[in-house]
């Protein structure tokens, strides 16, 4: 483990992917899902640009973390609104609770 | 060890530790505001990666404006009233099962694998490789990204606005 290393930012990226998942996997509130989804993307991230620094040296794999993140903004935006959707049909954004088709 | 080396530690231990908090908080509240760390802690490490124009926009996008969305919608949607146990977790045990033996897939295999290092590491600064990037090779990706833009937009007004009924 040092700044150095690949390997240290390997490691910080798979736990911080594995704590994403688990929050996506655990959670109830509809809101968490969403913080977990936006863990799991910083990780995929941090990979890409350590795989840009180490590896070839060139910013391709800065380009794809900024798509990346342009894209994370777009889905929070969306995701966001869909839960305040839920919100005002079902009163709670539990998401046991809206699990029906039609109003 | 030198400073470096103690600041990456610090920042290391910053990010894991806040996103185990918006994995593990009972509170929502809590939750939504460790996230600032993980995102911070994040954009650090983009530093120490020798990219300041990622770690610029993650600052700029993340912090400044999807953690204040994420927050909007929790203050939207709960009564602050009652925030004691407001983020409900269930299926703890086997979750946990499944994402131990993931980790150690991924840490064993990151710390096994012989990985090619570039013969020496560059740190400059890479605005202007970007936007050259941006506007020759991935031109038509650049464009698109517009467009989603515009559709995620039209998309959330439409969602969250209130229904009119006559």
């Amino acid at each position: 483990m040092s700044p150095n290393d690949l390997s240290s930012y390997l490691i910080i990226g798979a736990i911080l992917f594995v704590l994403g998942l688990f929050t996506v996997l655990t959670r109830r509130n509809a809101i968490s899902v969403l913080m977990g989804v936006e863990l799991i993307l910083n990780s995929a991230n941090i990979n890409y640009v350590a795989f840009s620094h180490f590896g070839s040296g060139n910013a391709d794999g800065q380009i794809y973390a900024i798509f990346v993140i342009m894209l994370a903004a777009a889905e929070a935006a969306v995701g966001l609104a869909i839960v305040l959707a839920i919100f005002q049909l079902f009163h709670t954004i539990d998401v046991e609770a809206a699990e029906t088709l039609r109003e | 060890m030198d400073v470096s080396t103690a600041v990456f530690y610090l920042i290391a231990l910053i990010t894991v530790g806040s996103a185990a908090m918006v994995a593990f908080s009972r509170n929502i509240i809590y939750s939504a505001f460790s996230l600032l760390g993980t995102f911070m802690g994040v954009a650090g490490i983009y530093i120490f990666l020798g990219a300041d124009f990622v770690a610029a926009v993650q600052v700029l996008i993340y912090v400044g404006g999807i953690l204040v969305l994420i927050l909007f919608a929790v203050m939207l949607t709960h009564r602050i009233t009652d925030v004691q146990v407001t983020n409900r977790s269930a299926g703890t045990i086997p979750a946990l099962i499944v994402v131990s033996v993931l980790a150690y897939l991924l840490i064993d295999s990151a710390l096994e694998t012989p990985w090619v290092k570039a013969k020496q590491l560059v740190y400059e600064a890479t605005a202007a490789k970007i936007g050259d990037l941006f506007l020759y090779t991935y031109l038509l990706p650049f464009e698109l990204a517009s467009l989603v833009l515009l559709a995620a937009m039209i998309g959330a007004v439409v969602l969250s606005r209130k229904e009119i009924k006559e």
